[in-house]
Formats: structure tokens, C-alpha cells, sequence
């Protein structure tokens, strides 16, 4: 599976330690001897990711955060299947 | 997911500015911590220094952690365990503790003797986030015969499954070299089994006791070419067959024609302290006619910041010709220093991997010699005994 839908829930590989890293002022995604950085709007959403809530969720909390940038659904979406590729995700 | 070397991260370093002398220096990102030489094995291929035995003594855990701690407040995210043999280390458990507390990435990187599945349990719980286990070969006779110990191998297969039971990433690491790598097939099948989830298929890097059993280790091209191909074909079945593992072939550089661009910058990413306290811009620059900062008389902001040892490689002032006027020196920044030491008997030369190096020829020949050795090349093995003799030099 590749796209999710809105009643998927996803949770971090635990291959990976997502944390904020001043140093690099932005969110990081670590693992065995590495470290991937992310853009603001990854690190967003890896930050809903706890394995607790599913996509729909995701999306209304981002939402919430960002009542500016307007509906999110589609992008979130797509990053996520992006991570999922990349295999910093999973699905429960 | 490229990786430079044996147990290299990432190249995620911010970009370095053109003028190196009044751009601020980035922060190291790798802390690797040597905690000990004491190793119970004795693989030929070892980077420690030739002398070890003779080196002082380790550092306290009180000034381990003040090390990680200063590391990690400059920026270090990735946090390193190594040696020698880790695990040698009592206070192991406590470090991993206060490095996991601190926030780093912590890894293990370790020969798996000495380990049982108590002690996997109790990292764990300190909070360590990945193992490391090294083999020297995927066939037990020979892999007891380079580690020297006739029980390695079942211990090592024992812990690997161990460390996958509990939970942790694995990164299973093979050197491979003249005695192993023509089964290279085997060692990844064995990694497949074993449930890693990275393999490093690490050619040997010719340095500290490898650099002296050069003859008997460096396979033939031919060998070398055989290993990259089954690795590939490895490579697309794995993936078809929807297996996450990853495998990452190092090349050697001595079949390169262009040198590496070592450890991604000189003290530009990582950063080594020795069991003794010596802060080292990369495992081997011990051997350079440096004299490298220690932990115990500076602060690791100026040693990287300020010292000489950090700072002499930094940028390109320091270049002879050919790098000088090269246009590509940016690419690989002249190369490995230690290498350029070790043959050409100048640290500030181009590195000898390049063919536009005077020296090249050093290379051409050890690619000759590796044709003409034959299995039974006299090896001398990393321990006590034999680090006196170079100790005494």
C-alpha cells in the first residue's frame, strides 16, 4: 500500500528518533549513524505522528495549527506517502 | 543512502562557505567515542593505532560524560561507542544512559563479545538505539582464524538474533578483503537471515594494522568487480522480493582514480576522542606528525574551533601542486592526508589514490602485488604483543 486514506494510522519506523535539533534549527529524523534533515512542513507533520492518531486526525490537528495555510488534506496526504516510500513510516 | 566508509554517517554537514577563514565553523554533527583499546579479538584489519599498547590511560566516566556533554551542546547528534571492544568498558551502561539523556543518537558499534542478552536488555533500557555487530567472515573457520578466537562466531550469530528479538535497529558490518570476499554472496544471505537492516560491506581501508597486512588483504580487481556485481544483482532481487534491507558496498579506493573526500571534509563532520583523551579529526590521523588537543587540557569548542590539529586541513591553503591549480579539488579536497603520509611521506601531498599524483605508481603496485599474493601471505594480528614491538619501534 502506498496512498493512505483518511482512516489509516500511521506511526514512526522505529528504526528513526524524530527530535528538533537546535543546532540545526529544525526537526531531524535520526538513525543508525545518520540524520535526515526536515523542511518546517515535514517536521509538522511527522510531530502529529503518534501512533495514536489516524490521517483524518492528523490533518484537523495540523489544521488547527495552522488555521492560515487553509485546508491541508492533499498535501499532508502526499507527504505521507512520501514517507511511507522512504520508509519512515508505517501503517498499524 | 550512500555511506563514505565503516561506520560513516550521512554527508549532512552544512555547506562550507569559499572563504573558510572567516566563515564560522560548523559544528561537529558525529561524536565517535573510543572508549578503550582493549579488544578480545584480533582482526588484522584493525584501525586502531599500531601502538596502542603503549598508549595512556582511558578516560574516567566522569570525563566521558563531560566530553558528550560539551559535544552535544556544540551540535553532535549521532553518538558513537567503539574501540577497541566496547563492551570491555564496565561503566558502558551508565555512558549510554547519559548520552541517550543528552539527546544523541546513541550506537554501539561492537565485535558482540562480550555481550549476552541481559546486558542487550539493560542498554536497552538506558536507552541505546542501535547495535552494531562486526563479522570478519559469513564461514565460521574463517572468521575464528581472522578474529582469533575459536568461539566468535556462534557468539556473534547468537547476539545478532538477540539484538533483533529485542527490538533495536541492526547494522551488521563485514570488511571485506582477499580471505572473504569472493563468498560475498553468503555474507549477504547471512545478513538476510540474521534480519538486518542495513549491511555494511565494508572493503578494507588500509590503514593502521591493515596498511601493515596490505599484501595479504587487498583482493584483486577482478575479485572486487565479481563482489560489486552480485551485490547489485542482491541488491534488485531484495528489493523485488519488497525487503527493506539495505546494503551498502564501499568501494576501496585503491581501485579509484580519484581519492576519497575524507571523512566528508577534515574537521568538518566528525569528531574522534581516543581512549586517552586525544581529539582526532578522523579514527586514524593519530599517525600524522601532529600534535592533536587533548580532552583533558582544552574545551572541545576550542579544540575544534581554535587548535592547530583541527584547523591545519581545514579549507585549502595548505595544498601543494597538483591539488593547488586543480579544478577538481573541491571535489575531494586532495584526499586522505593519512594516505598521503603513509605513501607518499608527506602529509600536505596529494593523495596517492589520484592518478595525478607523482606518487600513483605506490598505488599501481600494490594492485600488482595483489594479483601475484597468494592465500598465504603472512598476517600479523592485532594484539598486545605484537603493538609492543611497533611500540618500541
Amino acid at each position: 500500500m502506498t496512498k493512505p486514506t483518511l482512516a489509516h494510522t500511521p506511526c514512526l519506523n522505529p528504526m528513526f528518533r524524530f527530535q528538533w535539533e537546535e543546532a540545526q534549527n529544525c526537526h531531524v529524523l535520526l538513525y543508525p549513524e545518520g540524520m535526515i534533515k526536515l523542511n518546517d512542513s515535514a517536521g509538522a507533520i511527522l510531530s502529529e505522528i503518534t501512533g495514536e492518531q489516524d490521517c483524518a486526525a492528523i490533518i484537523q490537528a495540523l489544521e488547527a495549527r495552522f488555521p492560515e495555510a487553509g485546508e491541508l488534506g492533499p498535501d499532508v496526504l502526499e507527504f505521507l506517502e512520501v514517507a511511507h516510500e522512504q520508509n519512515w513510516i508505517r501503517y498499524a | 543512502m550512500s555511506k563514505t566508509g565503516s561506520a560513516m554517517p550521512e554527508p549532512t554537514g552544512p555547506k562550507q562557505s569559499a572563504a573558510p577563514a572567516v566563515a564560522p565553523q560548523s559544528p561537529p554533527l558525529w561524536l565517535l567515542a573510543e572508549l578503550t583499546y582493549k579488544c578480545p579479538l584480533q582482526c588484522p584489519y584493525c584501525s586502531n593505532p599500531l601502538d596502542f599498547a603503549d598508549h595512556g590511560e582511558e578516560l574516567t566516566t566522569e570525563q566521558w560524560i563531560d566530553v558528550f556533554r560539551q559535544a552535544r551542546k556544540m551540535g553532535a547528534a549521532q553518538l558513537g561507542f567503539s574501540g577497541g571492544e566496547p563492551l570491555v568498558r564496565r561503566d558502558l551502561e551508565q555512558l549510554i544512559a547519559e548520552g541517550r539523556k543528552l539527546g544523541y543518537y546513541t550506537n554501539l558499534i561492537t565485535s558482540g563479545i562480550g555481550l549476552n542478552a541481559d546486558r542487550i536488555a539493560a542498554f536497552r533500557e538506558a536507552g541505546l538505539d542501535h547495535i552494531q555487530i562486526s563479522f570478519q567472515a559469513s564461514d565460521e573457520t574463517v572468521n575464528n582464524m581472522l578474529a582469533g578466537s575459536d568461539k566468535a562466531f556462534q557468539q556473534k550469530l547468537k547476539m545478532a538474533r538477540e539484538v533483533k528479538a529485542q527490538g533495536y535497529p541492526m547494522v551488521l558490518n563485514f570488511v571485506t578483503h582477499k580471505h572473504n570476499i569472493d563468498r560475498i554472496d553468503r555474507i549477504i544471505e547471512l545478513c538476510v537471515e540474521l534480519e538486518a537492516d542495513f549491511v555494511e560491506l565494508a572493503t578494507c581501508q588500509y590503514y593502521g594494522w591493515a596498511y601493515e597486512n596490505k599484501e595479504s588483504l587487498l583482493p584483486t580487481r577482478a575479485q572486487l568487480e565479481r563482489a560489486e556485481r552480485i551485490t547489485n544483482e542482491y541488491r534488485d532481487k531484495l528489493a523485488a522480493a519488497g525487503n527493506p534491507i539495505k546494503l551498502i558496498f564501499v568501494t576501496p579506493d585503491y581501485y579509484e582514480e580519484r581519492p576519497k573526500k575524507c571523512m566528508n571534509g577534515w574537521g568538518e563532520i566528525f569528531l574522534t576522542v581516543t581512549p586517552d583523551g586525544t581529539a582526532l579529526p578522523c579514527h586514524s590521523a593519530r599517525m600524522l606528525p601532529i600534535e592533536f588537543p587533548n580532552v583533558k587540557d582544552s574545551s572541545l569548542q576550542h579544540i575544534w574551533r581554535d587548535s592547530f590539529g583541527f584547523n591545519h586541513f581545514r579549507g585549502d591553503d595548505w595544498m601543494q601542486e597538483p591539488c593547488r591549480s586543480c579544478d577538481e579539488k573541491e571535489l575531494d579536497l586532495g584526499g586522505c592526508r593519512c594516505q598521503a603520509y603513509m605513501l607518499a611521506g608527506d602529509m600536505n601531498a596529494a593523495d596517492p589514490v589520484c592518478s595525478k599524483s607523482p606518487h600513483h605508481q605506490t598505488i599501481l603496485d600494490a594492485r600488482a602485488a595483489a594479483e601475484n599474493s597468494g592465500e598465504d601471505s603472512p598476517i600479523t594480528f592485532r594484539n598486545e604483543r605484537n603493538s609492543r614491538v611497533f611500540a618500541r619501534g
